[in-house]
């Protein structure tokens, strides 16, 4: 089994698996999300449920930072030895008459989404941390909705939130479908599996986007 | 018509190389690339300086020792053909080609435009064939019954000349279309199943050794592929690849 953690394949196949484990998140968290626009009270439910579930908190949500922290390394590393097996770089190097610029800028999109995550993590999960343990304030499970909305007041955030989603999509478009590539899929249900990859990746971020923009767009008037 | 070249010179492989213009006159449309080639090297000749030195052996698609990146492209803007298959109907008068060598670390140049594949032989040697007794009493490969789909499949695959343009096209410089292509011809005969677990681990390990970077499905290597070896085959060898390391 050792090779498996040393190969170019296993590695491979790392990537995929963690990269299809964030994509499954991913879902989870819009479904979440979009209830801030259409049902207010179940949102606040739901955010409540999610802070407060020992299950959620004390086992899940370490497994989703291990994913992301997994596929980054992962990814970075990938960068790296890459680079190196092109020591010596062309003069000129035509990379768009063969492949999408999406798929030759994974490290670039990858980058950019994980800066926005610092931001993301600083946004909520640091402000629950402080919230929770270190302010020591009691459950309320009725704040959720007015916190989230007010977060989109400021126009800065909302645009970086907005670019951000732009470069998910991106990153999504050939990251989804090629997960499976990695992991030996490639036979008639690939064409499905593309088609599917192209609707997430413009459906999810778009909705993402739609929520950033509503909340801006409709503040909580006091 | 008139061309202007830009062509990676280089003397030896521990000589620092560079780009040097020429201007090439009375190209013909049906010229192959090596036959432009083997027009501006009499001229060098004549002049008494050196020739472009290239790779070449067959000039008809089938050996695989032609390479040359031709403006950001291994084997040139064209689809299914090698350098030597390339022709020069394909450019117009004026046109400027930049030409380089297959850059990949595991691919070190030795000069000018020839670099050193051995890295592929190697890959190769480490599992690219099947154990058979042949002295006097082989038994004929048709007298194995395979399924029509396998055996094209597999044929498909073979096909691969081992030029090494699958390396040069990806930004990663992965080789794992090429190897792909020789574990996969192996792979869906009953012949190649006998020694299946051993290949995959052993020319993906040789691989990763020879340094040539990891896949990142970009697709590149399959459409610049003289040979039209599909990305399938890299999805096979991922699986063999995983069946082999749970089998152990
Ligand atoms: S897979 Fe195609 S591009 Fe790669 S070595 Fe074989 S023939 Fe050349
Ligand atoms: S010289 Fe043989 S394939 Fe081009």
């Amino acid at each position: 089994m050792s090779g498996l953690v040393k190969s170019s394949i296993a590695r491979k196949v790392v990537m995929a698996l963690s990269g299809l484990f964030l994509v499954f998140f991913l879902a989870q968290h819009f479904t979440i999300n979009i209830t801030s626009v259409l049902a207010p009270d179940t949102f606040n439910e739901w955010s409540h449920f999610m802070g407060y579930n020992g299950v959620v908190q004390f086992i899940l949500q370490p497994i989703l930072i291990a994913g992301v922290i997994v596929h980054f390394v992962m990814g970075i590393g990938l960068e790296i030895r890459n680079n190196k097996a092109r020591a010596v770089k062309y003069k000129k190097y035509n990379g768009g008459a063969n492949a999408s610029w999406m798929s030759r800028n994974m490290i670039i999109t990858g980058l950019v989404v994980l800066a926005f995550l610092g931001l993301h993590f600083y946004d909520f999960w640091i402000h629950e941390m402080d919230y929770k343990y270190i302010a020591g304030n009691a459950e309320d499970p009725t704040r959720y909705y007015a916190e989230t909305v007010e977060k989109f007041e400021p126009f800065w955030r909302t645009v970086i939130y907005v670019i951000s989603f732009v470069l998910l999509a991106l990153h999504l478009w050939h990251g989804f479908a090629s997960s499976f590539q990695s992991m030996g899929v490639n036979n008639k249900y690939s064409p499905a599996i593309q088609t599917f990859t192209k609707i997430y990746a413009i459906v999810i971020p778009l909705g993402f986007i739609f929520i950033a923009l509503y909340h801006h767009f409709n503040p909580i008037t006091h | 018509m008139r061309l202007n070249l830009k062509i990676w010179r280089q003397k030896d492989a521990n000589s620092k190389g560079q780009m040097v213009d020429y201007t090439i006159k009375g190209v013909e449309g049906d010229m192959s690339f090596l036959e432009m080639l083997d027009v501006l090297n009499e001229e060098l000749i004549n002049k008494g300086e050196e020739p472009v030195h290239f790779d070449h052996d067959c000039r008809e698609g089938i050996c695989g020792a032609c390479s040359l990146q031709i403006n950001g492209e291994p084997h040139g803007p064209d689809r299914l053909v090698t350098t030597c298959q390339l022709h020069m109907r394909k450019f117009n008068d004026g046109d400027t080609i930049v030409i380089e060598p297959f850059r990949a670390t595991a691919f070190p140049v030795i000069k000018d435009l020839v670099v050193d594949r051995s890295a592929f032989d190697r890959i190769q040697q480490a599992g690219g064939y099947i154990s058979v007794n042949t002295s006097g009493n082989t038994v004929d490969a048709n007298a194995t019954p395979i399924e029509k789909e396998k055996a094209d499949d597999s044929f498909y695959a073979a096909t691969c000349i081992g030029c090494g343009a699958c390396v040069a096209a990806c930004k990663n410089a992965s080789a794992m279309l090429f190897t792909s292509a020789k574990v996969s011809q192996f792979a869906l005969l009953p012949q190649g199943r006998v020694e299946a677990t051993e290949r995959v681990q052993n020319m993906v390990r040789q691989m990763d050794l020879e340094g040539f970077g990891n896949c990142t499905n970009t697709g590149a290597c399959e459409v610049e592929c003289p040979k039209g070896i599909s990305l399938e085959n890299i999805a096979r060898m991922n699986r063999e690849y995983l069946n082999a390391t749970v089998k152990g």
